[in-house]
């Protein structure tokens, strides 16, 4: 077996004695897709955090490419090769979408580099084909502010791949977006695995289906269990915490 | 569009020809005592520059824009003072003797050279705002934190310059206008008219300065701060070094200005570093417009002679009618006059009056480009 491109070694995260995450183990290798669900207050988005650097571990370790996480500041860990995409979608609302996707392709991100440097012709094209992806091509001087919440979602998504990660932390990447919104989503998200590795945290059911991945489901800080989805739904455990009854899928 | 372009920069072309025929006639047609106050003002919009770009594109309220003002203003009337002090006793400035000082304390020494002068102007401010900005943003200290912090520096600098009578003449400040720079006293109307030109020029150097800072993608960096700066993190930026450096950038107009401001005021003061007067300068960027560069500028210029002139006829007034400005750009003006121009609030005040139709489309239809109309 091949070392892993992102491992949580029991990892624990307490919050003033609250323990968001507790004794969380979780691997992935280079260019899996992996959905990750759990009721709400699992803890998702904290394991987010704690991958990101935006909370620190009580306990435990984060190694990306065989090297320890914890404690690195966030934005020397997205320059490692980690995205990461929000809840709600999160852009620059005051800058056009160009400009979204012009700061996320700057490499390096340095401040003389942005004051006297230019865009690359290279740099240049990927904004234009990641326009084209997300299909904001005849949007590209709007501001992202005046977008919808579907194309801010795509927007986002477009500025993750434009950072060009290893890794790409996706969360509730189709919440509010009409069903072929979403359809076309997951196909997205199914393109950028392999080349990429893709954790998708998510609640929509028929979503997870299609990216028809492993799924990881967390409760109460922990992993309950690992599987396919079919497999999932069998869990008993599983159909307890969070499920409920077959019917209600 | 291209009409609307067209329209747009025949307005921008007035704008700016009517700037430049203000300017160039203003020291012919004003007299001594109010071109020195345009002088004056003018300097106050190279740092009203700074203000907008920390506050406006980068959302950093810094109430302590006092200190770097003043830092500047005391290196032009250090050099001042020793370059007029040869016919003194000991060769030093005349207030030493006052406190039986009969050395010139070493920090001044530097200041006899004009070229250092000139630099140090800038660069201390500028270095001072680099350090204490850096030690701020790096513990992630943002906002209302930030600004109360700003604050209280202004507060602990004004206090210590106003005890040092020894090493800096204290509360008294150090004059400049009986000083000699290149053979003439500095308060003649000629070096007067000299340095309003210098200002001038300096305001237009600052503006293209910052405008080339906000401009790009150094710029956009800046707005993605104001607007979510932990976004910008994961997106791989590292905020603490582009504040520190907008911050610093701020602090050095500060001093420009602050050093323009006292060769044209005669003297430089711990006043300065009054709390009042940096609030103040805040003010002139939210009534100009905030993130508007030309805003900025308006504001300080604008606002300081309404100050004078209405300080003039009704001299308790002026207070109230700056707290109505700013009360009315916080409740109906946030963008600033500049700004309100600049998103159409003309058009929407006079429709809103009935005087003008309402747009019945939806503006953007021709350039809402997936529905492709064929001709």
């Amino acid at each position: 077996m091949t070392t892993p491109l992102l491992e949580l070694r029991q990892i624990t995260v307490s919050f003033d004695g609250f323990l968001a995450l507790r004794d969380l183990n979780l691997s992935l290798q280079s260019g899996e897709l992996r959905a990750v669900i759990g009721p709400n207050g699992a803890g998702k988005t904290t394991f987010l955090d704690v991958i990101t650097g935006k909370t620190k571990p009580t306990e435990g370790q984060v190694v990306f490419k065989g090297r320890s996480l914890v404690g690195t500041r966030e934005h020397r860990i997205a320059r490692l090769g980690i995205g990461r995409k929000f809840q709600s979608p999160r852009v620059f609302e005051k800058l056009s979408v160009q400009e979204n996707l012009a700061l996320a392709v700057s490499r390096p991100k340095q401040p003389l580099d942005l004051l006297f440097g230019r865009l690359t012709a290279d740099q240049r094209d990927q904004v234009q084909r990641l326009m084209e992806i997300v299909n904001l091509q005849n949007r590209a001087d709007w501001l992202a502010g005046s977008l919808s919440h579907g194309q801010k979602q795509w927007l986002e998504i477009a500025m993750l791949v434009g950072q060009d990660p290893d890794l790409l932390l996706v969360d509730e990447p189709v919440a509010g977006l009409t069903d072929e919104e979403t359809d076309l989503t997951a196909d997205l998200l199914k393109s950028l695995a392999g080349e990429h590795t893709v954790l998708v945290i998510e609640h929509d059911m028929e979503f997870i289906r299609r990216l028809n991945s492993p799924v990881t489901v967390l409760h109460q800080g922990h992993v309950l269990c690992e599987g396919s989805m079919d497999q999932i739904q069998q869990d008993p455990q599983v159909i307890e915490v969070y499920l409920g009854t077959q019917e209600e899928m | 569009m291209f009409q609307a372009f067209q329209q747009q920069r025949w307005r921008w072309l007035v704008f700016w020809a009517v700037i430049v025929a203000v300017v160039i006639a203003a020291p012919a047609v004003l007299p001594v005592f109010r071109l020195n106050l345009l002088g004056r003002f003018l300097s106050l919009a190279i740092v009203a520059l700074g203000i907008d770009l920390i506050w406006g594109f980068t959302g950093l309220l810094s109430l302590g824009q006092g200190i770097f003002f003043a830092l500047g203003g005391y290196g032009a009337a250090m050099y001042l003072q020793l370059n007029s002090s040869s016919g003194q006793p000991n060769g030093i400035p005349e207030f030493f003797s006052l406190y039986g000082v009969d050395r010139l304390p070493f920090f001044w020494e530097p200041f006899h050279n004009p070229l250092f002068t000139l630099i140090a102007i800038w660069l201390v401010p500028a270095l001072l705002a680099a350090l204490l900005g850096n030690m701020v943003f790096r513990n992630r200290i943002k906002g209302v934190y930030f600004s109360i912090l700003t604050q209280a520096a202004l507060l602990v600098f004004f206090n210590f310059f106003n005890g040092q009578q020894k090493l800096i003449n204290g509360t008294n400040g150090l004059k400049t206008d009986v000083t000699q720079l290149f053979g003439q006293m500095v308060g003649s109307p000629e070096m007067q008219r000299f340095f309003f030109w210098v200002t001038c020029v300096l305001v237009f150097l600052a503006w293209l300065f910052v405008r080339w800072v906000v401009r790009g993608r150094f710029g956009d960096v800046l707005i993605a701060i104001r607007d979510d700066e932990p976004r910008l993190r994961f997106t791989g930026f590292n905020p603490t070094l582009f504040k520190t450096i907008v911050f610093a950038i701020a602090g050095g107009l500060a001093g420009i200005g602050g050093a323009l401001f006292t060769v044209q005021s005669g003297i430089v003061s711990p006043q300065y570093m009054a709390v009042p007067f940096s609030i103040e300068m805040v003010i002139w960027v939210a009534v100009g417009g905030r993130g508007t560069l030309v805003g900025a500028i308006f504001g300080a210029v604008v606002i300081m002679y309404a100050k004078s002139l209405v300080s003039e006829a009704w001299p308790q007034g002026w207070l109230f009618i700056q707290g109505g400005l700013f009360i009315l750009v916080v409740t109906v003006l946030p963008e600033g006059v500049i700004g309100w121009f600049k998103t159409d609030g003309p058009q929407n005040l006079l429709s809103r009056l009935g005087w003008v139709r309402k747009l019945a489309t939806y503006p953007k239809l021709e350039i809402d480009g997936n529905e492709e109309v064929q001709p």
